[in-house]
């Protein structure tokens, strides 16, 4: 059993908590994930260790509430428990000094970004961070953010918060303007493949973290491969992290919505069960 | 010219007694367990039929050496309980080995009464003994050993796992087993179906280990959660490595990406372990199809067929490329197969999967093969007769073996592997490096339930010689005296 210590809510459908667990938090690196599942009857589901404290053991995760299992884990309180959790799983992020790096973040990816920069920030590079939102409130830890970035750049596409428009936008001007050695991604996967295809003809190396369908999570299954450049990789070990230009996006998100019929049926189920009505800004994966 | 073979004999079944087993058409829809083994009466009959051979071949034949006529002999003096502690002196999961192995290979193989006629049902036996102390409820408790105060490690719970630590404790070591997943028990926990071997003997079986004093940590992926180094400064003395090779292969053929493609692996996890036919009271999906087929002819390629089949599917196709004289499976699972209604494709040769435009799988494409003459080792290799046809199924499913699972072995640096990621080692279970042993399926390649144990059993003793002094624990070295 792994306690919750703290949770608190980020955005309209984000949650952030923070873990009682010591050998994870011992081992975690930027990059790394955890799969949890919250009770006897539950789904392993990856999530990514967006930050670590070695000194007090713990793990914290952000999570989207998307589908059933992450809303039953926005109900979940401090002081309860999950039931397991294993890890840190992945290979991490390489870290090295590689000059100017450029970040760029959607969604609750940017969870994901945030030890990345941390570890690249200790490793001495120069960085610029750009996230991106449907609407200022849906930005998560952007003051976290700008603490580790020399240059942060918002993104929104109501214009709500920053400048008004895509991240490629943002990022095509960074990488006209500096000299970048790499771009690190994560996000929705239209946004991963958009930045991936922007970066290609300038010839940066471009990183995306995948995020495909994982049943244990230990390289045994197959369930989350991917296809890497004609070859088939399992994301869980030989990933999450990829070359962005090798990456097949259209099978990725083919295999992604493989599972939508049940797990529409199955977060239908705990509405019923939970008795709650679907307020306008939830939407089913 | 070589000359090649169409048709090939079928191989004779009269190996396999008759036991009891569930109607076909009725166990088809359910995961309920398909065999009933057998009665008191037919037990104590069978018992009878063996002949307590001086020199038994038996014996020869199993990879952990149980003393068969003598575990036989207690069953025909109707003590089944004085049987079962027989086995257990050498085998600790005598009810799932008893469901399990492939007798027809080992014990039952060598029976000598099956050279004119049937050979004595060992295995039914030995599951007998041991389902009678389930039933009973006279669990035998094992005596409490006085601690010998040095800890071992056990890496990865299955059947060499849990064999090391159940072999360790009774010598009175300290065991904790680490287990990646959330349930301990390896491939007979994730990967055979409950109607083969249900789930609550493996937790009966589980338990006797673990009432020797035996701990199991789950959800802890040494070489992530914690490193072999750290484990060494933790106390433990020695290592024994049983992580198992579950990690699927592939074909390699066009298609493989495409929705309702599974692996074998991916397709029995959810069910098994994740109970996903109990979708939605569980919350793991698995797809239901129409139309499946199954490419493999070992237990991995039965066990999916029959999953897929109890999941719903109409029609469910055995896709293998040599012809019935060679599946690797066993028997009695191909006859079950058989009489559920799964239908086996041999000499056939997956060659592409086709999808649909929503890129969901609509055909498999195969090549109709022929066997050669054997060759210089003796094996008739199939050849592509330059046919093919073209299967209409809904959901493809891949059995064709698994190797290592990578994720300790490539934590330990300087360890010797061979092959695709397996850990070489000597006949006691030896690595290269001092103090670390393995067995099992990651030394082997993927095998078989009692040949991990047999390996577990080596190794155990060769980590008592290890941590007492008598050897230096690592491979080609010579004992200390
Ligand atoms: C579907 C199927 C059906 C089969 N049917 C039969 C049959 O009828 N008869 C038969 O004799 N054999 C059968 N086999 C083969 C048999 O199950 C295996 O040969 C046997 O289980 C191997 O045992 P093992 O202990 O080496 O490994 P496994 O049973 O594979 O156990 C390895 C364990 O180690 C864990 N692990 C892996 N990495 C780590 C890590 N880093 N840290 C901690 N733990 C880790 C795994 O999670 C797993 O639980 C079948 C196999 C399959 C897949
Ligand atoms: S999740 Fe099973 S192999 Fe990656």
């Amino acid at each position: 059993m792994f306690k919750i210590l703290h949770k608190k809510s980020l955005a309209p459908m984000v949650d952030e908590m923070v873990i009682d667990a010591p050998y994870v938090a011992r081992h975690a690196r930027a990059g790394n994930f955890v799969v949890l599942r919250l009770h006897e009857k539950g789904e392993r589901i990856p999530l990514t260790i967006a930050d670590s404290d070695y000194n007090n053991g713990t793990i914290t995760l952000l999570f989207q509430k998307v589908g059933k299992t992450t809303n039953e884990l926005g109900l979940t309180k401090q002081g309860d428990s999950i039931k397991d959790i294993a890890g840190p799983l992945g290979h991490p992020t390489p870290i090295k000094k590689y000059g100017h790096c450029v970040l760029v973040g959607g969604g609750i990816g940017t969870a994901t970004l945030f030890p990345i920069l941390k570890s690249l920030k200790d490793a001495d590079n120069k960085t610029t961070v750009i996230l991106g939102a449907r609407t200022k409130e849906l930005l998560v830890w952007e003051d976290r953010f700008r603490g580790y970035s020399d240059e942060l750049v918002i993104t929104t596409d109501d214009g709500s918060s920053g400048r008004k428009g895509l991240v490629t936008e943002a990022l095509k001007e960074a990488i006209e303007r500096v000299s970048v050695e790499i771009v690190i991604t994560v996000g929705p996967i239209r946004m991963m493949k958009a930045v991936s295809e922007l970066t290609k003809p300038y010839n940066v190396k471009t990183i995306v973290s995948l995020n495909p369908i994982m049943v244990e999570g230990t390289g045994m299954c197959g369930a989350c491969r991917v296809n890497i450049g004609t070859k088939t990789r399992f994301a869980c070990i030989d990933g999450p992290e990829f070359d962005g230009h090798e990456v097949n996006f259209q099978e990725l998100e083919n295999r992604l919505n493989f599972y939508k019929k049940e797990e529409e049926q199955s977060y239908n189920l705990f509405l019923r069960k939970t008795k709650r009505k679907v307020t306008s800004n939830e939407t089913v994966m | 010219m070589k000359k090649c073979l169409l048709v090939t004999r079928h191989k004779s079944l009269v190996t396999v007694f008759k036991m009891r087993f569930r109607n076909p058409e009725k166990r088809k829809n359910d995961f309920k367990e398909v065999s009933l083994g057998l009665t008191e009466r037919q037990a104590v009959k069978e018992a009878g039929r063996c002949l307590q051979c001086k020199k038994p071949h038996c014996v020869a034949g199993c990879p952990v050496e149980i003393d068969i006529p003598k575990f036989i002999s207690f069953v025909k003096e109707k003590d089944y309980l004085g049987g079962l502690r027989k086995i257990r002196e050498f085998n600790m999961l005598p009810a799932i080995c008893g469901r399990v192995c492939p007798q027809e290979n080992q014990c039952q193989g060598q029976c000598i009464l099956g050279k004119k006629k049937r050979p004595v049902s060992i295995g039914a036996l030995e599951r007998f003994v041991a389902d009678y102390e389930l039933t009973s409820e006279k669990t035998e408790i094992p005596e409490i050993i006085p601690p010998n105060g040095h800890k071992a490690a056990v890496i990865g719970s299955g059947p060499a796992g849990l064999t090391v630590a159940a072999d360790l404790a009774k010598l009175g070591y300290d065991i904790t087993v680490f287990e990646a997943l959330h349930e301990p028990g390896g491939v007979l926990t994730y990967g055979i179906p409950e109607f083969r071997l249900p789930k609550k003997i493996i937790r009966k079986e589980i338990e006797f280990v673990k009432n020797l004093g035996v701990k199991i940590v789950l959800n802890w992926v040494v070489g992530r959660t914690q490193t072999v180094e750290e484990l060494f400064k933790d106390g433990f003395k020695a290592m024994f490595i049983g992580v198992g090779a579950g990690s699927p292969k592939y074909l390699g053929i066009p298609g493989e990406n495409l929705n309702n493609v599974y692996f074998a692996s991916e397709f029995l996890t959810r069910v098994n372990l994740m109970k996903a036919h109990k979708f939605p009271v569980y919350d793991t999906p698995v797809k239901k199809a129409r139309s499946v087929a199954v490419i493999g002819g070992g237990n991995v390629a039965m066990d999916s067929a029959r999953t897929a089949l109890r999941l719903g599917a109409e029609k469910v196709y055995i896709v293998y490329r040599r012809t019935e004289h060679e599946l690797p499976s066993r028997h009695e699972e191909v006859e079950n197969a058989k009489e559920e209604g799964i239908e086996f494709l041999f000499l056939s040769n997956p060659k592409e999967i086709i999808g649909d435009d929503k890129a969901y799988v609509k055909e498999l494409r195969c090549d109709k093969m022929v066997l050669c003459e054997p060759d210089a080792s003796g094996r008739r290799r199939p050849e592509c007769s330059g046919e093919e046809f073209t299967l209409d199924v809904d959901q493809v499913i891949m059995a064709i073996g698994q190797t290592s699972n990578p994720i300790l072995v490539r934590s330990i640096g300087g360890l010797n592997l061979w092959g695709e990621g397996y850990i070489k080692v000597d006949h006691d279970g030896r690595t290269n490096l001092k103090g670390i042993f393995a067995g099992g399926d990651i030394t082997t390649g993927a095998a078989t339930v009692i040949s991990a144990m047999g390996a577990g059993k080596r190794a155990a003793r060769a980590i008592d010689d290890y941590i007492m002094g008598r050897t230096v624990g690592a491979i080609h070295e010579l004992p200390l005296q």
